[in-house]
């Protein structure tokens, strides 16, 4: 694969510069160029949108770089690494920001446009709300009842199977919890690792926490728990970790040693049957195994709540709270809100599908189809568990709390009452 | 520039005199002094330890990190949450002083070890001390990619030389063990930049002084311990202080391999969690950051009647 | 120290070095080995990355790390080329080092003459200073730091676009300069105190200015110590990748090491990929070393027994 990054207009002013520049250090320091006229003091709605992109590696990069150059107009990125970006949003966002940027939908979201860091933009919703659904609305729309970001794709997590071992072993898709260990069982009975873990940084584990939680407990009791106005110690909680044990023994060794890619390795080696994971698992397959690769929703624990749920992180844009140029930023959301820009970029990662709701479904392969149709039919749509709380709670808390029941899974008042505690803390901050 | 010269004695001035007038400045001497002394030490003063003031202050604070919501003053909260129901803080504060005494004991006495036998002349010496340190200059991302290399339970070099892939060992994944195992590669940097540092000073001891050893009758052992270690004190005040700032400090070989959780937790890990990342528990970071800073202090007091003794010999 | 010159006397000129030399030859043997065996394994790491980042990840994914190759090129160096920027962020990396390592240098080498040879008043105050700030865990001036950058301006031709220091160059160089003069401080100051005072009062005697004692007499003979603090300065400040991130916030002024993990998707990492990026520009730094080697070796020398 050949990806030639987008030669941005600095690289090429300091190529030309390297030479004179290396004999005056101070002066090369300064490394930019002043605008001509316009921009200059927070000025009005001409010059280029700034956009602060976590788009970092090569392909995406290269395919947002596509899009915003067909949108026609003048947009300068700023790519920082994702996981840089993500780690200094505050300070971005309190720093000098660009006019737009990448961000996360629901609680991460609305927890910056609670501090002012962020500007409404219930207008561009006025013109683009007809295409997306009330789910993605409600993920869209801060504390106070007015939008602040704009859906860009998505991905659901479910239980991720090769069709083909299923296939040669007869094992059915499982609809209820029973049908779920039944079926554990069985694939340990035919001397396969029924499970793929792969938690050595934390946060894949939470998936399977959410859906268990939000199968059992509702979707309204996860969001509530998430946002610390539940207790930990709740019996209901400590009956999400409970039912989490009963299936502990049908994960592969291991759990808190392996990344993620390397449990997806074992899937597609058919050393393990199944993996609860986001469909960006299918970045682990090649081209020729991808078609084998195949999903079911996370199975149904109570009939009240049934299947009605899914995980699925949104990711998409926002504004921060003094665009330089207001009017081509709420052009460009628009612009990025709609199928022509989100199909464009689609085509450079099969593993996402579009948040507008009239996208074109027929290029999407059939993991893509049934993607739209899962999330298409569920009545909430939740983020992740890292996405749906306080991030300090679910990085300082959650990820050590969730090792720690992987470790050591018999000590659950232990561990919810340690949690509660934390939780007490950061939420009442 | 222009100097105002300082007046020659006119006649050999006894020893003390001459002492005095060294310490005489001119002014243009003040000048120079005043700039080239006054620019390090603002910066020292404002970037380093007016922040840190300010950190210590935080730490009474309960503080997003938002400037446009004031931090809260809450006492000692900090301090007693972290000492009573933060879980990492314990263990972590554990691994630090193990790691102190591995460094300690083991990476240093062993670089100590390579710089001696390297300083005696040995063929090749330059490749060795060249491979030895190269472990020195790898950046964080490159010591993360080796962890795991060598420690991949399903893939790693370890597991599959030692042939158990029935049950292969979770070296990065269980916390009983993936301490040990941190160890040795923070060894294998560690030694590296120690021997640089002794293989300096011992270029410096006088070889007469070990010929005479030799000579006395003492074998090579007795000859290290009695006449050059002694020699080295210098050397080994640099190096302690380093290998203390290294254990407190420690931070990227665990973050690179699985951001200091799980039977990896680090004091300066927990701080980067709580500031540095996402999570913008200001105040409770900077708790954590004081605790670190009290530990440092200790060391700090003891390096300085060591400075003390020495200015007053 | 008595011992000295009797040896001096008693020991004959054919039995000098090389004659004890030649006493320690099983000895030696024993240390070549030893040291051998150590290189060896203290090698074996960096060649297996090396081994790594030749081959595609699906495959070492699948065979295992230690596995014979079917594929082996230097396709992850080309793209980790291109597709981290390299050269744009090497520059960068350049323009922060550069200055940072020559300031620091400049800035603690007299400092410690003062403290050391000069011996000021308040020199303890000021050695214990400086190393004690370089004994701060670092992560506690972060946030008064950020917000201190935040708030003072810059002219535009210093800053674009913030006109602030934070997301600025000055900003990271400023920063390591004030970390780093501590520790060279206190390395320097312990270097100079065995240059024979008697070489200041001399110069001092004959009418040299403060600046003319460093410039002359000092600096010449610290030269080899400020090479080997320069070689540890610029592995320092070149693996330093917390900085850059705190206080900029433009993608493109990131320096190398900030701006590797631009090689890692969101959730995927190609850590083959990822391994030639870092072997790619770890290479500086071992140049550096190779470079000022031997000057290295000389100039560590630290507190010699002959002041």
């Amino acid at each position: 694969m050949v990806t030639v990054p987008p030669t941005t207009r600095r690289t090429v002013l300091r190529g030309a510069g390297l030479g004179a520049a290396a004999f005056a250090v101070p002066a090369a320091l300064v490394a930019c160029e002043k605008p001509d006229s316009g921009t200059g003091a927070g000025g009005g709605d001409t010059g280029p949108v700034t956009f602060g992109s976590n788009y970092s590696d090569a392909v995406p990069k290269k395919a947002l770089a596509e899009v915003l150059t067909a949108s026609g107009q003048d947009v300068k990125v700023n790519t920082i690494d994702h996981n840089t970006f993500q780690e200094n949003l505050t300070r971005y966002l309190q720093g000098t920001p660009d006019d737009v940027f990448t961000w996360f939908a629901g609680y991460r979201m609305q927890y910056f446009a609670a501090q002012g860091l962020a500007h409404e933009i219930s207008d561009v919703w006025s013109e683009i709300g007809a295409n997306f659904s009330d789910a993605f609305k409600a993920a869209s729309t801060g504390a106070d009842g007015k939008q602040y970001f704009v859906p860009f794709y998505l991905y659901p997590w479910a239980v991720f199977y090769r069709k083909s071992v299923f296939d040669a072993k007869g094992y059915q898709i499982p609809k209820t919890w029973d049908d779920y260990k039944a079926l554990l069982a069985k694939v340990k009975a035919d001397g396969m690792a029924p499970l793929a873990i792969g938690n050595k940084d934390g946060w894949p584990a939470m998936g399977t926490f959410d859906y268990i939680n939000m199968r059992l407990n509702g979707y309204d009791f996860h969001i509530n728990l998430m946002a610390g106005k539940e207790s930990w110690e709740d019996a209901k909680v400590k009956q999400v970790f409970q039912l989490w044990g009963e299936i502990l023994p049908y994960y592969q060794a291991g759990a808190n040693g392996r990344t993620w890619q390397e449990a997806a390795q074992t899937l597609v080696q058919k050393k393990t049957a199944m993996y609860v994971l986001g469909m960006f698992v299918g970045q682990q397959f090649s081209d020729a195994d991808r078609a084998d690769l195949d999903y079911f929703p996370f199975p149904q624990i109570t009939e009240a709540n049934a299947q009605d749920s899914v995980e699925a992180p949104i990711d998409g844009f926002m504004l921060s709270k003094a665009p330089k140029n207001l009017a081509g930023a709420n052009k460009l959301l628009k612009y990025l809100a709609g199928t022509q820009a989100q199909q464009a970029y689609l085509k450079s990662d099969p593993n996402n599908i579009a948040t507008n709701s009239t996208a074109d479904t027929s290029t999407y392969s059939p993991l893509q189809k049934k993607a739209a149709e899962l999330i298409g039919g569920a009545k909430h749509i939740s983020q992740f568990l890292d996405r749906d709380t306080s991030p300090a709670f679910a990085s300082t808390v959650m990820i050590p709390s969730l090792q720690t029941f992987l470790n050591k899974p018999n000590d659950v008042d232990g561990l919810c009452k340690s949690i509660q505690a934390q939780a007490k803390r950061i939420f009442t901050q | 520039m222009t100097l105002t010269p300082t007046r020659a004695p006119a006649s050999p001035a006894p020893a003390r005199a001459r002492r005095r007038r060294i310490r005489r400045f001119t002014r243009s001497d003040i000048v120079v002094v005043a700039l080239l002394l006054g620019a390090p030490v603002l910066l020292d003063v404002l970037l380093i330890w007016g922040p840190t003031l300010a950190s210590i202050g935080l730490s009474f604070s309960s503080w997003n990190g938002l400037l446009n919501n004031p931090p809260d003053w809450v006492g000692f909260r900090n301090y007693q949450e972290i000492f009573t129901s933060y879980p990492p803080f314990w263990p972590a504060l554990r691994h630090n002083v193990l790691w102190l005494l591995f460094l300690g004991l083991v990476a240093t006495p062993f670089g100590l070890l390579l710089a001696v036998l390297l300083d005696r002349q040995v063929r090749f010496t330059r490749f060795y001390q060249t491979v030895f340190y190269l472990p020195v200059v790898l950046s964080l991302a490159i010591v993360g990619f080796i962890a795991q290399l060598f420690y991949s339970r399903d893939y790693g070099i370890v597991n599959s030389i030692l042939g158990n892939q029935d049950n292969p060992i979770d070296w990065m994944g269980n916390p009983r063990i993936n301490l040990w195992a941190v160890l040795v590669a923070v060894g294998w940097r560690h030694v590296g930049y120690m021997m640089l540092l002794y293989l300096a000073g011992l270029k410096a001891v006088d070889p007469e002084l070990r010929e005479a050893a030799a000579i006395d009758g003492a074998n090579e052992v007795q000859s290290f311990f009695r006449v050059v270690f002694p020699t080295l004190r210098p050397v080994n005040v640099i190096v302690l202080v380093i290998t203390v700032i290294e254990a407190l400090r420690a931070f990227d070989v665990v973050y690179a391999i699985n951001r200091g959780r799980n039977g990896l937790e680090l004091l300066s890990v927990l701080v980067t969690d709580n500031i540095v990342g996402e999570a913008s528990l200001i105040g409770y970071g900077s708790a954590i950051a004081v605790v670190m800073l009290l530990i440092s202090v200790g060391f700090i007091v003891t390096y300085l009647t060591q400075v003390m003794r020495e200015d007053r010999g | 120290m008595s011992l000295v010159a009797p040896a001096r006397r008693t020991s004959p000129p054919a039995t000098g070095r090389a004659g004890t030399r030649r006493r320690r030859h099983p000895w030696r043997w024993v240390a070549t080995t030893f040291l051998t065996l150590v290189a060896v394994g203290w090698l074996i790491p960096l060649v297996l990355a090396v081994y790594a980042s030749l081959r595609p990840y699906l495959e070492t994914a699948q065979l295992g790390y230690l596995s014979w190759p079917r594929h082996l090129s230097f396709d992850y160096y080309r793209r980790a080329w291109t597709e981290g920027q390299i050269a744009l962020h090497f520059w960068d990396t350049l323009l922060v080092a550069v200055p940072a390592v020559l300031a620091t240098l400049f800035f603690a080498s007299f400092v410690a003459f003062l403290i050391s040879r000069r011996r000021i008043r308040g020199r303890r105050v000021l050695l214990i200073m400086f190393t004690a700030g370089n004994l701060l865990p670092f992560q506690i001036i972060l946030t008064p730091l950020y917000i201190t950058y935040r708030n003072v301006p810059l002219p535009w031709w210093m800053s674009w676009p913030s006109e602030r220091l934070y997301d600025s160059f000055w900003g990271v160089i400023l920063i390591h300069v004030a970390f780093q003069v501590g520790f060279c401080v206190f390395v320097l100051a312990n270097y100079m105190d065995t240059v024979p005072k008697e070489l200041i009062e001399a110069s001092i005697m004959d009418g040299a200015g403060v600046w003319r004692q460093y410039r002359q007499v000092i600096l010449p003979l610290v030269r080899p110590a400020l090479g080997a603090l320069g070689t540890l300065e610029f592995a320092f400040i070149y693996n330093d990748f917390l900085w850059a991130v705190i206080l900029m916030s433009t993608g493109d002024k990131f320096p190398i090491t900030s701006a590797l993990n631009n090689l890692r998707a969101q959730f995927f990492t190609d850590y083959n990929l990822l391994a030639a990026g870092s072997i790619l520009i770890a290479l500086p730094t071992v140049l550096v070393f190779l470079l000022l080697q031997r000057q290295f070796i000389s100039g560590l020398t630290l507190g010699s027994t002959k002041g």
